[in-house]
């Protein structure tokens, strides 16, 4: 009885673990490895390996144009909508941080695009930006193709999802703020600084290791961004908004192609893990 | 700090212009979905009056019954996984002592760097493989454990007493019971804000659903969604309609759920 209580007191732990280990090992860990194993394969259309290939896959992909081009066009969607979050965030965490009145409401509607899905803000701003009956043209008065025109989708598909990533970036935002210290608001006043001095030379050193966390997730996010181009540009037109995510499905669910997707889906992997990796290193370096 | 009158009524202004903006789209969705058709051709921001008739004519193009239905199945499964495999692990990570503790939280945390579209195609190869296409398994299995909601709990657990535990020792409280009587109940508002935030995610889903399902029967409300439109190109109304539908839930869980769903969110991943 004893021993057997002993045995059960040292297994104990691991099984309250094995529930999620297992549910890891399965659906994180060994995908993992086969979407390695598969990226140097050729594979038959229903994803099992033909023939293992080397590293020709990934000698395609990076000489296939398109290709290149999706990273491009990632990168480029990526660094505005970071820009354009993060700021839009800040701005908005900064106005509803005063003293005013109706605070909470306003809290509730800055944070509110968060739960709404990628699939709905889509179809609302495929409305918003139709070049006919659209309301945006209209208010505008132009006649610009906001999701035909190669010049304009990918901005049109940005400003979809930065409305969508206000709300996150808000509300980390609006929690680092009140980690402020009063006093060096105070200090600041009494040497005169103005509004935007204040928020320079305070808020911002402050609130420095939210916005690195920021950055990284949003980072994170917007590479692995797919819904609001599916619905909205089908990566068209003539592949302007053809982001990686979205390569990554025509290869493999269009073409077939599961080998050339899973190198693809690598170099995505190793793409964020790079980013990740120099974030907490800067964020060691920057933080005040 | 003291502000002028003026800076306030400054700061209020811009507030009420921010929020305007921010809610544009879901009242222009919802004013569209309200419209007739020379309404929308007239190019006007607001309805002349409440009418039902396009969320009726959405409700006739789609079965948005078996989507709601379908996605509440596969949202409160999801929900209840992540609850209950994290609660287990972060309990043992938290509270219990044990060789390989680190290695086995560095492991758990290692899952957060694997980005899920990165590992989509194999995940779907193997859905596939076992046969489970079109099957709400398919749909809620990959997402029963997740990193993010056992760090959470963990930091919830981290932030009791641990006198509570070295007591219920002392008194030959089992792990189990301790678990399951005091600690759960304890950071039931932390298991709220995780769960609300899970149900957000998965209601939310598109990529996933999109793969594994193939009959309309199976599909979720986010694709049905998707097929709404892609049925109706000429008539955006039905589709403002089917988006409301879909919205509702999700926006009565937000603002229910709120508070806490904030707290949690940030509690422990901001520094300052």
């Amino acid at each position: 009885m004893n021993q057997r209580h002993k045995i059960f007191k040292t297994i104990e732990p691991y099984l309250y673990l094995v529930p999620a280990l297992v549910f890891f090992a399965l659906f994180v860990f060994w995908p993992f490895g086969k979407t390695l194993r598969l990226s140097f394969a050729m594979t038959t259309p229903l994803g099992e390996v033909a023939k293992y290939v080397g590293i020709d896959n990934y000698i395609q992909i990076f000489s296939d144009k398109e290709f290149l081009k999706s990273l491009l066009i990632s990168f480029e969607f990526a660094a505005m909508m970071v820009v354009f979050s993060m700021v839009i965030g800040f701005v908005l965490a900064i106005v509803s941080n005063e003293k005013i009145r109706g605070k909470s409401l306003f809290r509730t509607v800055y944070a509110l695009p968060m739960a709404i899905s990628a699939a709905a803000a889509s179809v609302v701003f495929m409305f918003i930006f139709h070049s006919s009956l659209g309301i945006l043209n209209k208010t505008l008065g132009t006649t610009i193709g906001w999701l035909t025109d190669p010049k304009w989708a990918l901005i049109s598909v940005t400003i979809v999802s930065v409305w969508m990533n206000i709300g996150m970036n808000y509300i980390y935002l609006t929690a680092a703020l009140q980690g402020v210290p009063q006093e060096l608001y105070e200090s600041a006043a009494m040497e005169g600084a103005g509004f935007f001095q204040k928020h320079k030379n305070v808020t911002i050193p402050c609130i420095s290791p939210t916005l690195f966390f920021l950055l990284i997730i949003n980072v994170i996010n917007a590479l692995q961004a797919y819904a609001q181009f599916k619905m909205m540009t089908q990566g068209g037109p003539s592949n302007s908004t053809n982001v990686i995510v979205y390569e990554i499905y025509q290869e493999a669910f269009i073409n077939s192609r599961f080998g050339v997707a899973c190198a693809e889906s690598i170099v995505l992997f190793v793409i964020l893990i790079i980013l990740t990796a120099l974030q907490f290193k800067l964020e060691k370096k920057v933080t005040y | 700090m003291k502000h002028s009158k003026k800076y306030i009524a400054v700061m209020t202004f811009l507030n009420i212009v921010f929020a305007v903006i921010i809610l544009i789209p879901i009242l222009y969705c919802f004013n569209v979905s309200m419209m007739d058709m020379k309404e929308i051709y007239s190019g006007s921001f607001w309805p002349s009056g409440l009418s039902l008739e396009n969320y009726k004519k959405a409700l006739e193009l789609a079965p948005f019954f078996t989507f709601i239905k379908n996605s509440l199945i596969v949202s409160i499964a999801t929900t209840a996984g992540q609850v209950i495999t994290g609660a287990l692990a972060a309990y043992a990570f938290s509270m219990m002592k044990f060789r390989g503790k680190n290695i086995l939280f560095m492991i758990m945390l290692a899952t957060m760097m694997i980005p899920s579209q990165a590992i989509i195609i194999a995940n779907y190869l193997t859905i596939a493989q076992w046969g489970l296409k079109d099957t709400y398994a398919a749909l809620i299995l990959p997402n029963v454990a997740a990193a993010f909601a056992v760090f959470n709990m963990r930091q919830a657990f981290l932030q009791l007493p641990m006198e509570i535990k070295e007591a219920a020792d002392i008194d030959g409280c089992t792990n189990f019971k301790f678990f399951y009587k005091v600690a759960l109940p304890l950071i039931k508002p932390s298991i709220g804000a995780l769960g609300i935030y899970v149900f957000l995610q998965s209601w939310n889903y598109y990529l996933w659903p999109l793969l594994v399902t193939d009959t309309v029967n199976m599909r979720t409300v986010q694709i049905g969604l998707g097929m709404l439109q892609g049925a109706e190109s000429t008539d955006f109304r039905p589709v403002m309609a089917g988006s409301m539908i879909i919205l509702l839930p999700s926006i009565i869980a937000f603002i229910a759920g709120q508070k806490q769903l904030i707290s949690g969110l940030t509690s422990g991943s901001v520094k300052g």
